[in-house]
């Protein structure tokens, strides 16, 4: 047991941050994964003689104005915050990862464009940038998907390519190079394990984010088709009924709340563990 | 100091017209009739071939989009056909009331968060300290368009303490305030957080280091030293954290001009991308970069005329 103690998992269990963090992030999975077995009804079922119906017993967190079962919508809409979360953050983040050891090994030039390239990335306001995108595209979940990552991957880009680049010069990587090691033993032994740790703290931290973007996307149209039971739309759903459904509002900002919470406690968490020597500037 | 300006400014240059060009290329060279994409499914035959006259659409990409950054340049953003207006005036009417928003977002997220942060790291370890990281991490995990709506439904709809539409009277400076306070609170708790964060920190950075020891040695009160002297340096982290916020200040200000019914920057684009509307997104999507890339230049070069180092660490 003493090695379990040790291990990235078994520090984490003593940080109460961490499992507050756990905790949320596994009943989210949860009710995401096993939604149709939780939902006391079908997330598209219309029951017209209960439109607008407050949270009660029959209704947990109430109805909207076509009548369906707020409760149901929101468990079916972790579903599709989870798949583009998940997506996009594995997508942009192998993009980024690529691209920022590239720039952090590659010759000056090369950099110098990339990061460039990544400045110019950041400089668009994200949900702007959304909008003007989603105009131009289909609307439904690979847009979402796509737009996501092109405004997120350059964060990735430029993390990656500063430790990359603080690593080529340290010592050990010299001592490798001097002993003969090749390039692809350099870059896959020794850069990337180093480089991962920051970057899967940025993807934890990143997670909420990109739902957030999706959330944000569909409150304003330009996200998931109509009809599909997104936190976003339910937030839609309840401004444009403001005065009738609050509880639309109220529920269905509280998912984005937590996810966010869980993923930002965890991320900090995890940076406290993989990187002792922030843990004085806390 | 004069070198890495100039190279700042050429860079922040660059950003504006290569993140613009990309865009406006896009546009032109998505499959279709470029006229239906710039113009909307709405134009009339007539508009649609005086646009391919002004725009020169039958030149290659290059020409086109530098000819566009000839006509930005003498200050022509376009015409909106829908509205019969030129584009600049429609950006320039709504300009103000987003910068308003941004600053009165900046505006709560310095002072809350400086004060949280400051009060802090003061008394570091302190229950006071523990509550506060807790509401800071609170504040940054709550998504900006929630805020806005809870902040709608609490303040403007239930108690009636603030207007939940528009922008206020004009003319009215007290209206106009009592209409901004709600949504920039939106757009700035968020930031309260971040800030209140790095101010922290680094002013706990500060408070070990020699100076502070030696003014502290030399019998100034403490009080002073930490609220003189860590503090000030601790500031310029968050100038810099503020500077490159304004980006995402500017993508919570769509949803909040949107959520109180706001004129701005981010109402035009939402209304012109529903239209497809294409100049005007262009127009108000090249005035919103550059507000933003113009932001972080400033927040940038206060914090290398300020302190040296940063220069370096670029």
């Amino acid at each position: 047991m003493s090695g379990f103690r040790h291990t990235l998992i078994g520090r984490l269990a003593r940080d109460p941050l961490a499992v507050m963090a756990i905790v949320i992030i596994a009943a989210l999975v949860v009710m995401a994964v096993f939604a149709d077995l939780i939902a006391p009804y079908d997330y598209t079922a219309m029951h017209m003689t209960d439109r607008f119906a407050p949270p009660s017993a029959e209704f947990w967190l109430g109805t909207d104005n076509l009548g369906r079962d707020t409760f149901s919508r929101l468990l079916q809409g972790g579903r599709i915050a989870l798949t583009v979360g998940l997506t996009a953050v594995v997508i942009s983040g192998l993009i980024g990862l690529v691209l920022g050891m590239i720039a952090g090994f590659g010759p000056r030039w090369l950099d110098n464009a990339l990061l460039f390239f990544f400045d110019t990335l950041r400089a668009y306001p994200t949900i702007i940038l959304a909008l003007a995108l989603a105009a131009l595209m289909p609307r439904g979940l690979t847009t979402v998907i796509v737009v996501v990552v092109i405004t997120s991957f350059a964060e990735y880009g430029r993390v990656v390519r500063t430790q990359t680049l603080s690593l080529k010069h340290s010592e050990f990587i010299l001592a490798e190079r001097a002993m003969g090691a090749s390039f692809g033993r350099i870059v896959f032994h020794h850069i990337l394990p180093n480089v991962l740790g920051p970057f899967f703290i940025l993807a934890a931290m990143n997670l909420p984010v990109v739902i957030t973007i999706e959330a944000g996307m569909s409150f304003l149209g330009v996200g998931v088709p109509p009809g599909t039971p997104s936190w976003g739309s339910t937030l839609k759903d309840g401004f444009d009924h403001i005065r009738q459904t609050p509880w639309l509002i109220l529920s269905g900002g509280l998912p984005l709340i937590l996810v966010t919470l869980g993923f930002t406690f965890l991320g900090e968490a995890l940076r406290d563990q993989l990187d002792p020597r922030l843990r004085s500037g806390r | 100091m004069i070198q890495y300006t100039l190279q700042r400014v050429a860079l922040a240059l660059g950003i504006v017209f290569v993140a613009i060009s990309a865009l406006y290329g896009v546009m032109i060279a998505l499959p279709g009739d470029p006229t239906s994409v710039l113009l909307g499914p709405r134009a009339t035959p007539e508009m649609r071939a005086l646009f391919r006259e002004q725009m020169g659409l039958d030149d290659p990409l290059v020409v086109q989009i530098l000819n566009f950054w000839g006509r930005v340049l003498s200050g022509d953003l376009g015409t909106d056909f829908f509205r019969n207006r030129s584009v600049a005036t429609a950006v320039m009417n709504a300009l103000p009331h987003t910068v308003a928003l941004v600053f009165g977002a900046i505006f709560w997220s310095a002072t809350l968060g400086i004060l949280l942060g400051a009060f802090s790291a003061d008394r570091r370890n302190s229950l006071l300290d523990r509550v506060t990281g807790v509401i800071s991490v609170a504040f940054i995990a709550a998504p900006s368009f929630v805020v806005a709506l809870y902040s709608l439904l609490l303040f403007a709809v239930t108690l009636r303490w603030f207007p939940s539409i528009g922008a206020g009277e004009p003319g009215d400076l007290l209206s106009r305030i009592q209409h901004l306070v709600l949504p920039s609170l939106a757009i700035g708790l968020a930031w309260v957080g971040y800030v209140a964060r790095i101010v922290r920190a680094s002013m706990l950075e500060a408070m070990g280091e020699s100076y502070i020891r030696t003014a502290r040695a030399f019998g100034l009160p403490r009080r002073r030293v930490v609220y003189n002297y860590a503090l000030r340096v601790a500031i310029l982290p968050a100038v810099q954290v503020l500077g490159v916020g304004i980006g995402g200040m500017l993508s919570s200000a769509v949803f909040a001009e949107i959520v109180f019914s706001r004129p701005g920057i981010g109402t035009l684009i939402y209304t012109s991308v529903s239209d497809r509307n294409y100049p005007v997104v262009m127009g108000a999507m090249l005035v919103a970069i550059g507000f933003f890339v113009t932001c972080a230049l400033i927040a940038d070069l206060i914090n290398a005329a300020l302190d040296p180092r940063h220069r370096k660490t670029q």
